[in-house]
């Protein structure tokens, strides 16, 4: 393993003292591992807030700041935050007008976000309101699994959401944004290599150097199958198929984010947006906005993520609108 | 050794012999998890119950409620993923209907295991064969409370317990997984023993062990 780390046990707390150091604009809770905005949030604004394990940067902690969310809690790398950071973050940032739990549909997330409300309806009584996200198509069989996992579409719902909020919409309107997007949403990914986990120090799955994994998840779960390595062109479509065969996206405008998993160069992340736009094109599914980059990741793992939203014109606007994170910024 | 009541000192004891067992069978815990989890239960445990220990050692508690309320905040705040939350509420489920008591007696410790279940199950929605803690913990709670129609002797019905986990535990080897990480794995989730229902059955080799060491 060639990490820049000082050592796997510090990775987290080193990283958020990177955090810190590198924006005045946020602050950072050491003790309770939570990122939030230096500016306290304002009277009457719904709260954002998520968290995860770690090493899904800039998710989550890179989206936090004017336009999306107000807090993120941090757990370990791959490992979701306890409940009782999910409690303080959210006395931090609740201004009354309630707050929103943005949870990514893993069992672990689920049940300590799920906890974390409990105890802050219990100590404080702050409507907590909350929306699992749950976009990944890889999961063929919901009903007897842990149901379809939280990826790319977290991305999108936090943007979305989060501009809904600013505008000071309500938390039951901005609750109904969360759930349209999430409902509206599809993704899939694909892993070229596996990812190492710091405190593993060893590769989490073998993939030999002629074969990908289509259908991958964000922590190196398992996905459809493992299939011989091909070209661009023949990867998009098997990304694209299943997200199309899964959901009707024609008749309405859509929001396009072909994303990196952490270990892939920008320049084949284009090579495949060009060719996820060519299948869409033959599709006949419009691409109102498009964003490509590294946005939800898997630590080193080289592959990519196509989620595609369908969207109308309230959720195209609320993309539109300003945002100022570290992760994701324009219009400022 | 006959027990009819179990005290302070001896429920202590039993979370002790677990946070020894897990210590123990750390490299087992995450061997099994390995093959169909993300191979961190056994260091998860581990830590979670070292934190146990250190608390209760720090702050000495006078009632059973108070012991079991701050076992599950610890675990639910050092384990993490889905291990902190559900052994978290067992505890804490079990704390809340012992009540400020010194000791339980079998129907009262019956009781509150019972209601830690209910917990875990309002908790994690498991179903028997879903290849959860829940094969170990249904199982072994139904020996428990048929021992005790018998006599009240609690060390007796924990050796049932303990019995009818270690069963429950390997049959969840043919299981094929329907909740967690391991559901995503299918077919290929067949064939190994799942981790929390080994850590489960230790919970009940450890209360077995601890009545009858007296």
């Amino acid at each position: 393993m060639k990490k820049l780390i000082n050592s796997p046990e510090t990775v987290l707390a080193d990283s958020l003292i990177g955090v810190a150091a590198a924006h005045p604009e946020l602050r950072v809770d050491h003790v309770n591992r939570i990122i939030y905005r230096a500016a306290p949030t304002r009277v009457g604004k719904v709260a954002l807030l998520s968290g995860g394990g770690t090493g899904h940067e800039p998710l989550h902690g890179g989206f936090v700041g004017v336009g999306m969310l107000d807090a993120a809690c941090a757990g370990a790398v791959f490992t979701s935050p306890t409940p009782d950071q999910m409690l303080e973050a959210t006395k931090v940032v609740d201004s009354g007008a309630g707050v929103l739990h943005i949870v990514k549909n893993y069992t672990g997330d689920v049940m300590n976000f799920e906890m974390g409300a409990e105890l802050a309806a219990a100590e404080t009584g702050i409507t907590v309101a909350v929306v699992v996200v749950n976009d990944d198509v890889a999961v063929e069989d919901s009903t007897f699994t842990a149901g379809r996992r939280g990826v790319g579409i977290t991305v999108l719902l936090e943007k979305i959401v989060g501009a809904a909020a600013e505008e000071g919409r309500d938390l039951a309107a901005v609750t109904a944004v969360a759930r349209q997007v999430n409902e509206s949403g599809r993704s899939m990914g694909v892993a070229l290599t596996s990812c190492t986990v710091p405190s593993a120090g060893k590769p989490t799955f073998e993939l030999p150097e002629d074969e990908m994994e289509i259908g991958v998840g964000i922590h190196g779960e398992p996905g459809r199958r493992r299939v011989p390595l091909a070209g661009a062109a023949e990867v998009a479509r098997q990304l694209v198929e299943p997200i199309l065969a899964d959901l009707d996206f024609t008749g309405a405008p859509t929001i396009v984010m072909l994303n990196g998993l952490g270990g892939t160069p920008l320049i084949e992340l284009y090579v495949m947006y060009a060719e996820v736009r060519k299948i869409l094109d033959a599709a006949g599914i419009t691409v109102a906005r498009s964003l490509v980059g590294n946005y939800i990741t898997a630590l080193d793992m080289a592959g990519c993520s196509v989620t595609i939203l369908k969207a109308d014109e309230d959720l195209l606007h609320l993309w539109d609108a300003p945002v100022n994170t570290a992760g994701m910024r324009w219009g400022i | 050794m006959t027990n009819d009541t179990i005290d302070l000192d001896q429920l202590t004891g039993w979370l002790t012999r677990f946070r020894d067992l897990v210590t123990e069978k750390v490299a087992y815990l995450t061997e099994l998890d390995s093959a169909i989890g993300d191979a961190d239960h056994g260091s998860n445990m581990t830590r979670g119950m070292g934190a146990v220990l250190e608390r209760i050692q720090a702050s000495p508690v006078g009632t059973v409620d108070e012991l079991f309320k701050g076992v599950g905040m610890t675990l639910v705040t050092s384990v993490g993923g889905a291990s902190g939350p559900l052994y978290g509420t067992f505890f804490l489920r079990i704390g809340t209907t012992a009540g400020p008591v010194k000791a339980l007696d079998a129907s009262g410790l019956a009781a509150a295991l019972r209601a830690g279940l209910d917990g875990v199950v309002a908790r994690g929605k498991a179903e028997a064969g879903d290849k959860t803690m829940f094969d170990v913990l249904a199982p072994a709670l139904d020996a428990f409370d048929a021992a005790l129609i018998v006599s009240s002797d609690i060390s007796s019905a924990a050796r049932a317990a303990y019995s009818a986990a270690r069963t429950g535990r390997d049959a969840t080897e043919p299981l094929l997984a329907r909740k967690g990480r391991a559901s995503y794995l299918g077919e290929r989730s067949i064939g190994h023993v799942d981790p929390g229902a080994a850590s489960t059955s230790l919970l009940f080799q450890a209360l077995a062990e601890i009545l009858d060491e007296e």
